[in-house]
């Protein structure tokens, strides 16, 4: 009987645990069965310290050779998926090969990591944080732990944000001129902006405001976009007439957005865009499209 | 097909009200559970229901009116939960994150309300916030009630003066500013309407308009309450931006809704300090608004004013309000070219009610006025608009009832020239109610100038103004007005005799200018009026004797001749013949025995020639007798060619009871018991007697004819004659007569084939019983009875 539970149960239990775990901020992340597990949150260039302990399971003695720990950074593209791609790989060795017989704990400590992307979730790319700790075993096949977390990186605000301001229109039907107070957003900030409408000869019904990712993998010939969208906003309802200015006031809080990512290991992109919308009663619809950079400002509180 | 739309409304109403309650059931139970997340949700699902297009504005209120009730109790959570600790800052933030626009400002309106009263933040900026926001709502209906929730919410919690949001320096501008930005918005959403849907659905859109109209005009009421606008502030910001709005909107229904508004809704003492803004606007708007309406209003509204206190009148002077409004209504009338005449019309009545009421004393206004009026009317000869003519005769009546004189209309030289555009029975209507109004006022209009003016006036009573057109006027109206012509005719009255013969002579001229139909009504008060001078002539002429006098009785006497003259053209003999003797009868208190006796001559010829008619002959014959009876002026020679003509007359009728009457009755004419010169006995005799003849004769015509006797009534009237004549002692008449006069009634009435009448009986009876008394008193009268047997 307890052969059979033995075969099929881990030989020892392994728990990481940070140094400042209680204290550090917690995420939520997303794992690959959908559910939602609290994580730490870590930026670039922080020092990841923590122990490592490894209990075997009641008395057993576990034969090793050799236990490690890994940092990996890796990206994840669906269309190959379990296919890990390592972008950071950092190892500490915990042990020499030998036998455990009883929990023993081991500190590790990674100093000042370069974490230079983000943890990001999109349509078809996966970019993760993980700890590995691997208990070696030669024929028995190897033990090993993960302990996913989460990295974001802050940006200081842009020395340069110009508004986004501008002229379209359908020659005769419609002109309007639209304004939004940046070109650069953080992701708790509010686009304030309007739309003047100078010429307006088709029967509008309404107008709403999208913010959508674009997402592009891969490069070249084999380049995948999605395109997702996050928000839409009613701006206006009704049909404005020449010379009306709809105000835009959109928080951006309640979205679930990242940074702008400018082609991340040559892997993957992530860009936003507002893209204003305007539907007439015969359901046409007419839109123009704006890029918006989108950054993490560092949290103040 | 309507019926279709109709109940497909009622349909979506239901629905809509379905989904409402819906979502407001679990939006109560996130409230009493403090879930702001859901109650957030709830409430924006809830408000979804008003972004519906279907629903008419009407059954769109009704679905807004149920959002509004919870609206308040969302309100009275956000306020707990900002008591609890919760940041109104953040719930500020917290409902725009709502995706649908319209829900979204509701919400945030909502917020915004306790945002407000909690002073976190000053009233004006977040006014100024939501009403930038409020933008978003385009679409004409959702917009105005959207806006109209804001109106609402923020009504208390403006900016104002001595209110408890009361902001900075500029506070009350900003109150103002904010209202007259969404009155302004609202505006142009309502005007909007107009212009979308298809053409054919005009009608219905108006009627859809007007049902919206109270929302936007509720802006301007608000306006009117803020303590914060004071004269200066409504002069230099608040009317001109409203009027700015109202002209350009360019929009019918808008602008004549919009000025009554603001015409109703500020005091009078604003309007009175802006008049020239306001008045300013009016020549602006669209030419097919009814100005005439707005500024009709506009004058009543001042005209109460002006009534309401002796106090305010001199700012009415000091404005030069009249000028004003007389220039503006100059304008109106010259902008809106095809404007009917009855607006004109109208918008000079209003001026001049105004003016009655501001000016009382400025005559020369209502003349001006008047003769504005006479302007816009002519080239257009007769009015045959009947509104037109209403609001004339309101312009004519006006200046009358103020006055209480007809006097003052006299005095204005344009009256009767208004009055000539009136149609013929219009102008006749109009003189009735001038009438009416010296008749009410009891005005005695004294100098002769005057009516002559007053007959000009009325002249469409007076005579018949077009002879072609024969009047088909119903005969009972006809008597009625020419009976007040009659009435009026006695108001033409002065104490001096001199102007009061020069009234006779004006009279006289009108009133025989005619015809034949209006004579018999209007020489009867005339002559009694012209008769009224005699006698006063005559009273005066017995106080200062020797005196020149201008009119004497006998040129009084010679109009009257000759206008009674005019009765024969009528014919109307019988009415001639009672002025005659009138006329013979003042003559003769003159002691005119010449005139007298032209006159009776004259009704003797109308007796001969004219009356022919056997019962108006008793009647004539009978006054004859009368009139004659009392005539002293007469020398022996006259009396008795009239006495003795009357008696000829008598004996002439046809019916026999007739002859005997009239026979008897002219036995007076010899008896007058004041001249002992004309007592003949003789002759009172001779008539008795052959009065008793003819009623014999009558008695036995009866009989022949009828075969039963005929009443014994003339006997014992002639019986009754006999005791008068013995009472005055008149030797002629014995006891033996008198006895046995009544022994032959006595006899008659016992006869076998006599009817008894009980009326003759009874006649007979307290005739006996009245001799019984004569001799039952006793002294001279009793002596005189008692020989008498009954």
């Amino acid at each position: 009987m307890n052969y059979i539970i033995g075969a099929f149960k881990p030989a020892c239990h392994i728990s990481i645990t940070f140094f400042d775990g209680k204290s550090r901020k917690q995420v939520p992340s997303k794992k690959e069965n959908g559910q939602t597990l609290m994580v730490p949150l870590f930026q670039s260039q922080e020092n990841i310290v923590g122990k490592i302990s490894i209990e075997p399971v009641s008395g057993k003695k576990v034969e090793h050779n050799g236990i490690k720990v890994e940092l990996l950074g890796q990206i994840e593209m669906y269309f190959d998926k379990g296919n890990f791609y390592d972008f950071t790989s950092l190892v500490r060795e915990l042990d020499i090969p030998g036998e455990l017989y009883e929990q023993k704990t081991y500190p590790f400590e990674f100093s000042t990591v370069e974490m230079p992307y983000e943890t990001y979730n999109g349509v078809n790319v996966r970019l993760r944080y993980v700890l590995k700790v691997t208990i070696n075993r030669g024929y028995a096949g190897s033990i090993v732990e993960y302990q996913d977390f989460v990295v974001r990186n802050y940006t200081p605000p842009p020395s340069i944000n110009n508004s986004i301001k501008m002229e379209v229109g359908i020659e005769d039907c419609l002109h309007i001129e639209f304004e939004y107070n940046k070109s650069k957003y953080h992701l708790k900030d509010v686009i304030i902006g309007k739309i003047y409408f100078l010429l307006v000869r088709i029967k509008l019904k309404n107008m709403d405001l999208e913010i959508r990712r674009r997402e592009s993998t891969g490069s070249g010939a084999n380049t995948h976009v999605e395109t997702e969208t996050l928000a839409k906003f009613e701006l206006m309802d009704g049909a404005p007439v020449r010379g009306e200015s709809i105000p835009i006031r959109l928080f951006l809080s309640p979205y679930e957005l990242t940074p702008t990512y400018q082609n991340i290991n040559n892997k993957f992109s992530v860009k936003y865009y507002l893209n204003l919308v305007l539907v007439d009663e015969e359901d046409r619809r007419y839109f123009k499209q704006q890029e918006i950079t989108m950054l993490r400002l560092a949290e103040t509180s | 097909m309507m019926a279709g739309v109709a109940e497909d409304e009622e349909k979506w109403l239901s629905a809509g009200i379905t989904g409402l309650q819906q979502n407001a059931f679990y939006m109560h139970r996130a409230l009493d559970s403090n879930n702001l997340k859901d109650a957030l949700k709830y409430s924006a699902q809830m408000l979804s229901e008003l972004r519906t297009s279907r629903l008419s504005p009407h059954k769109y209120y009704e679905l807004y009116m149920r959002a509004f009730d919870e609206l308040r109790k969302l309100e009275m959570f956000f306020k707990e939960e900002t008591n609890r600790g919760c940041s109104i800052v953040e719930l500020y933030e917290l409902v725009q994150h709502a995706g649908n626009i319209l829900p979204r400002l509701y919400l945030l309106c909502t917020v915004g309300s306790v945002y407000i009263r909690s002073k976190e933040a000053p009233a004006k900026d977040v006014l100024k916030d939501l009403i930038e926001m409020c933008r978003g709502i385009q679409h004409p209906v959702r917009g105005l009630f959207l806006r109209s929730y804001l109106s609402q919410v923020s009504r208390d919690k403006l900016p104002d003066i001595g209110s408890e949001y009361e902001g900075d320096a500029d506070t009350a501008m900003d109150a103002v500013e904010f209202v007259l930005q969404n009155f302004t918005e609202m505006n142009k959403l309502w005007v909007r309407m107009q212009h979308q849907g298809p053409a054919r659905d005009k009608e219905k859109r108006e009627k859809e308009r007007s049902e919206l109209r109270d929302l936007v005009g509720k802006n301007l009421h608000v306006l009117g309450q803020i303590e914060g606008v004071d004269l200066d502030m409504y002069r230099e910001t608040v009317l001109p931006r409203v009027l700015e709005q109202v002209v350009n909107c360019k929009d019918e229904i808008a602008q004549y809704y919009l000025m009554d508004c603001v015409i109703q809704v500020f005091p009078d003492e604003y309007h009175l300090q802006t008049l020239e803004t306001l008045l300013g606007a009016c020549p602006q708007l669209q030419p097919s608004v009814d100005i005439k309406t707005v500024l009709a209003g506009l004058m009543e509204r001042l005209s109460n004013y002006a009534a309401s206190s002796a106090e305010v009148l001199p700012t009415f002077f000091q404005v030069e309000a009249f000028a004003k409004l007389n220039i503006a209504i100059g304008k109106v009338i010259e902008a809106q070219d095809d404007m009917p005449i009855y607006g004109a019309v109208t918008l000079y009545a209003s001026l001049l009610t105004f003016t009655l009421h501001v000016h009382p004393d400025r005559l020369d206004y209502v003349d001006q006025i008047l003769g504005a009026c006479v302007k816009k009317l002519s080239g257009k000869g007769k009015l045959d608009d009947s509104k037109a003519t209403k609001q004339i005769v309101a312009l004519l009546s006006a200046p009358l009832e103020k006055y209480k004189d007809i006097d003052t209309a006299l005095k204005l030289s344009n009256y009767p020239h208004v009055m000539e555009y009136l149609d013929n029975g219009t102008n006749k209507e109009m003189s009735n109610v001038i009438i009416q109004s010296i008749m009410k006022n009891r005005t005695c209009i004294s100098t002769a100038e005057k009516v002559e003016a007053l007959f000009e006036l009325i002249k469409g009573l007076i005579k018949d103004i077009d002879e072609n057109l024969q009047d088909e006027l119903d005969e009972e109206d006809f008597k009625e007005e020419q009976n007040s012509v009659a009435r009026l005719i006695q108001m033409l009255y002065t104490d001096d005799t001199e102007e009061m013969m020069k009234i006779i002579h004006t009279v006289r001229k009108h009133i025989l200018t005619g015809g034949p139909k209006r004579l018999p009504f209007t020489v009867p008060p005339f002559a009694f009026s012209a008769l009224k001078l005699v006698r006063r002539l005559q009273s005066q002429n017995e106080n200062v004797s020797g005196e020149e006098v201008a009119a004497t009785p006998k040129d009084i006497f010679q109009i009257l001749m000759q206008t009674i003259e005019a009765l024969s053209s009528v014919p109307a003999p019988e009415l001639a013949l009672r002025l005659y003797l009138q006329c013979a009868e003042a003559a003769n208190d003159c002691d005119l025995e010449p005139v007298a006796y032209e006159f009776f001559t004259q009704a003797y010829i109308l007796y001969e020639e004219e009356i022919s008619d056997s019962k108006a002959q008793v009647t004539s014959i009978h006054l004859i007798i009368g009139t004659l009876q009392r005539m002293h002026a007469f020398g022996v020679e006259n009396r008795d060619t009239l006495t003795h003509k009357a008696t000829g007359y008598s004996s002439k009728l046809l019916k026999k009871p007739d002859q005997c009457r009239a026979v008897y009755a002219c036995s007076h004419l010899f008896w007058l018991d004041e001249h002992n010169d004309m007592k003949d006995g003789e002759r009172v005799m001779l008539c008795l007697k052959r009065a008793l003849r003819i009623a014999n004769a009558a008695q036995q015509m009866a009989n022949a004819t009828r075969g039963s006797s005929g009443s014994v009534v003339l006997f014992i009237e002639i019986l009754n004659k006999y005791l008068y004549f013995y009472e005055k002692g008149v030797s002629q008449i014995t006891v033996d007569l008198i006895q046995s006069l009544i022994e032959l009634v006595k006899q008659e009435m016992s006869g076998e084939n006599t009817t008894p009448e009980p009326a003759t009986d009874a006649f007979f009876a307290s005739t006996l019983r009245y001799i019984q008394f004569q001799m039952d008193k006793g002294g001279v009268v009793a002596d005189k009875y008692k020989p008498i047997k009954i």
